[in-house]
């Protein structure tokens, strides 16, 4: 086992982690914390599995940055959003879609 | 200069980025003139893959694929690229109308539309796929802006809805590169493409269903659909008109790109899967719009329903004709829907109201908008001579062609279908209106694009022999 | 049951995922070999800013529309609701605030500089200059930003603008982002810059343009 297999697969398990929590999770920042975590393991996939053989490789390295940047685009607005139905509603979770 | 397909991204990110240095409110004229030079560059370069038959493609920085970025244009990239400036430009002159002055939702409109057009258009000329992710969500987060802009609390939890699918989605997708890049050291599709076979690990087979799955969900197919209705119906109408055009058919191109291309050994196993799910989203889409209450909720689920017919060519698709059949089906959709919405924003603007049974006495007062709804409601049905008549023709026949009539049949009832709920409306908007309700008046430019779009989407039905041969040339 | 049921679907999918990951052969491509041998024509010396801004630059192009579109989305959500008056803090932490500022500051433009040869680049730099205009924003130094005049609308785009420019006048070469050899170590340096600045504002407006008084639309 090399240190970039580690890597990928802790990535695997978080990746699998934030996305059980964005399906299951109510609350809204806490799940907004779920997709990150679902994003960072998939960079560390993205990293981890192209360095399995523990020689550093800069595509997958500047990939990741390039999807933290949109991930943190990402974050940014859903907290904007939260923030927004939090002050309309007083609620840190989605209501139910009433319209139908 | 050199390529129209450089310019068609540099344009849109150009005035979307002058739109926003321009201030709130400010920018129609820059994104129509931008539109209108996109949309001619659009016809430039489908004529001349049309012509030619050939690809065109682009190695961004000069490197070349796998180092570098490359863009590449087909015949069915190139179609969805007129499509995409066919809508926008007239969807622009609507919302120019639509957003009245000071209108907190219309505020930054015109930056949000131009990176939204800006991805597109990236997205369909992308070559790689890593590339395609970065798009996907320049697309997604633009979508979900315009959605929110200036709404009310159900409009904003509609959004982070929305936000949440598409983000699940891309993150499915981006896995999936990360196990591509994994298995073979490159996110080039056409460096991929001869390495990936029948005999591909089975973190090849993962990776294939994860960015599928993710795409399906962006897509909004049947079971996947929850956050469209919402988005959809709850959305400005020039907003709606172009997520349920365009947005949704930019996921649907990338699933068949990946079908057709690197991931064509193995995901042709789940063609009949496919096909089920786009039965069920027929049929479940258009029986909640049958029975919706509200306007755009029934057109927004007519989307659900209409998305679809997409998914029933995969069984077809070593028939080349099943291919353009989906081409004309993006379109007539994309069209016809763009039409539908446009026409529901001024029967809501001159209503006051968004219910089918407010519509009563609107064929009195809005001749033009009914007559536009039931054009773009025509193409729905798939009633000749419209492109969804075509459409719908194609798909049978490569059906029947293959021996698989229980597509055909899905086919010919989800016509029926559309029609019930596209005679609701004009039913309803042919009574006469209850005494003492008064309508506004509307803007004539509103009218008139709406009825531009749907007339197009029905007049596309006598051209459509020149978009199947620039799809077949691919 | 629900819940049950995602847990251990997700489960599961985590377990063939990485048992898949352990039988993987190595890959037959090796992009390492290709990223060194060019190295000496992109302009930079460390191979991830080569990637970032020289062959796989276009992606870093759309990466700032995305960022530039994530602080459009908030500003079209959250319209006019007021912005928060500064808060009072204790004077110690202002005076530490402020004592910080400068450091951070040249650590910024050094990391900018070093991003040529070493980790560092516009994305840390920004994001460097950002966190002092947060942590000023916090000790009540600096006001929470409301609607964006002219002026801070530049700062905003003006990485993008001279991104895009630089791209599009390189069409010239050939291809979007051909940076000749001779000039693109130059070229780099100039969109590095535009785009720290630009960053630092955008990535700091994502926090101070939410700094708001809760309340309706």
């Amino acid at each position: 086992m090399t240190g970039g297999l580690l890597f990928a697969l802790t990535g695997a398990a978080l990746f699998a982690l934030g996305v059980a929590g964005v399906l299951l999770i109510a609350h809204l920042l806490r799940r907004i914390l779920a997709f990150n975590l679902m994003g960072s393991g998939a960079f560390l996939v993205l990293v981890g599995l192209a360095q399995r053989n523990d020689v550093p490789d800069p595509v997958p390295q500047a990939m990741v940055l390039t999807g933290i940047v949109v991930a943190v685009a990402a974050t940014a607005l859903a907290l904007a959003l939260t923030r927004k139905l939090h002050g309309l509603t007083g609620q840190i979770a989605l209501p139910e879609d009433a319209d139908d | 200069m050199t390529d129209p397909l450089i310019w068609l991204i540099v344009l849109p990110l150009a005035w979307a980025t002058l739109a926003f240095a321009l201030g709130p409110g400010r920018g129609a004229w820059v994104a129509m003139a931008g539109l209108l030079a996109q949309l001619w560059l659009a016809f430039a370069l489908a004529q001349k893959i049309g012509a030619g038959g050939a690809a065109l493609s682009h190695a961004v920085g000069g490197w070349g694929a796998p180092l570098g970025i490359d863009l590449a244009v087909d015949g069915l990239s190139a179609a969805m690229l007129l499509l995409t400036q066919c809508v926008a430009l007239p969807l622009a002159v609507y919302a120019r109308s639509y957003f009245k002055t000071g209108d907190p939702a219309g505020v930054w409109f015109w930056p949000l539309l131009g990176f939204l057009i800006a991805g597109l258009n990236a997205l369909f000329v992308s070559a790689d796929l890593f590339n395609i992710y970065v798009t996907l969500e320049l697309v997604g987060l633009a979508a979900v802006a315009l959605v929110a802009a200036g709404g009310g609390a159900q409009q904003v939890a509609a959004a982070l809805r929305y936000l949440f699918a598409t983000l699940l989605g891309s993150g499915a997708y981006l896995l999936g590169v990360a196990l591509l890049y994994g298995a073979y050291g490159t996110v080039s599709i056409a460096t991929l493409t001869p390495l990936v076979t029948g005999e591909a690990p089975r973190l090849v087979w993962i990776a294939g269903i994860l960015m599928v799955s993710g795409l399906m969900l962006k897509t909004a197919l049947f079971p996947f659909h929850f956050w469209l209705p919402p988005a959809h119906g709850g959305a400005p109408a020039p907003v709606s008109a172009l997520l349920s055009a365009l947005v949704v058919k930019a996921s649907f191109y990338l699933i068949l790109r990946l079908w057709l291309g690197p991931l064509q050994p193995l995901l042709p196993v789940f063609a009949w899967g496919m096909a089920l799910l786009g039965a069920a989203a027929i049929f479940w889409g258009s029986w909640q719009a049958i029975r919706a209450v509200k306007l755009k909720r029934l057109i927004a689920y007519s989307t659900v329903a209409q998305l679809g017919y997409l998914f029933l060519i995969f069984p077809l698709l070593a028939n080349p004709a099943a291919l353009k059949a989906g081409v004309i089906q993006i379109f007539a959709h994309g069209l016809a829907k763009a039409g539908m919405f446009a026409a529901a924003g001024v029967m809501i603007k001159a209503t006051g109201q968004d219910t089918v049974a407010g519509l009563a006495g609107a064929v009195e007062r809005l001749p033009v908008t009914l007559f536009a709804f039931g054009l773009a409601g025509m193409t729905l049905m798939g009633l000749p001579p419209s492109s969804g008549f075509l459409a719908k023709w194609q798909i049978i026949e490569a059906a029947l062609a293959q021996g698989y009539w229980i597509i055909a049949v899905v086919a010919l009832a989800g016509g029926l279908l559309a029609a019930v709920y596209v005679f609701r409306v004009l039913r309803q908007a042919f009574l006469l209106a209850p005494e003492g309700r008064a309508m506004a008046t509307v803007p004539r430019a509103l009218e008139w694009s709406a009825f531009a779009l749907a007339a197009a989407s029905v007049l596309l039905g006598l051209r459509g022999v020149e978009l199947m041969r620039l799809v077949g040339g691919a | 049951m629900r819940r049950f049921l995602v847990i251990a679907f997700a489960a599961a999918f985590a377990a063939a995922l990485g048992s898949a990951m352990l039988e993987l052969a190595p890959s037959p491509l090796d992009l390492r070999i290709p990223v060194a041998a060019h190295l000496a024509q992109s302009g930079v010396s460390h191979p991830v800013t080569a990637v970032l801004l020289n062959y796989r630059g276009y992606d870093t192009l759309l990466e700032i529309a995305v960022l530039l579109l994530a602080l459009l989305g908030i500003l079209a959500v959250v319209g006019k609701d007021n912005p928060s008056p500064p808060r009072p803090a204790h004077p110690v932490l202002q005076t530490l605030a402020r004592l910080a500022t400068p450091s951070i500051i040249v650590m910024a433009v050094y990391l900018l500089w070093a991003g040529a040869f070493r980790p560092g680049g516009a994305f840390q730099a920004g994001a460097l200059l950002a966190a002092a205009a947060v942590l000023l924003h916090l000790v009540g130094l600096l006001p929470a930003w409301s609607m964006p005049r002219l002026r801070l609308r530049l700062g905003f785009v003006i990485g993008f603008v001279v991104f895009l420019m630089v791209s599009t006048a390189l069409l010239g070469q050939g291809a979007l982002l051909k940076y000749p050899a001779e000039t693109a170590g130059m070229l780099i340096l100039l969109i590095e810059s535009a785009l720290t600045l630009s960053l630092a504002l955008i990535l700091a407006g994502l926090f101070l343009l939410l700094s708001r008084d809760q309340g309706g639309a």
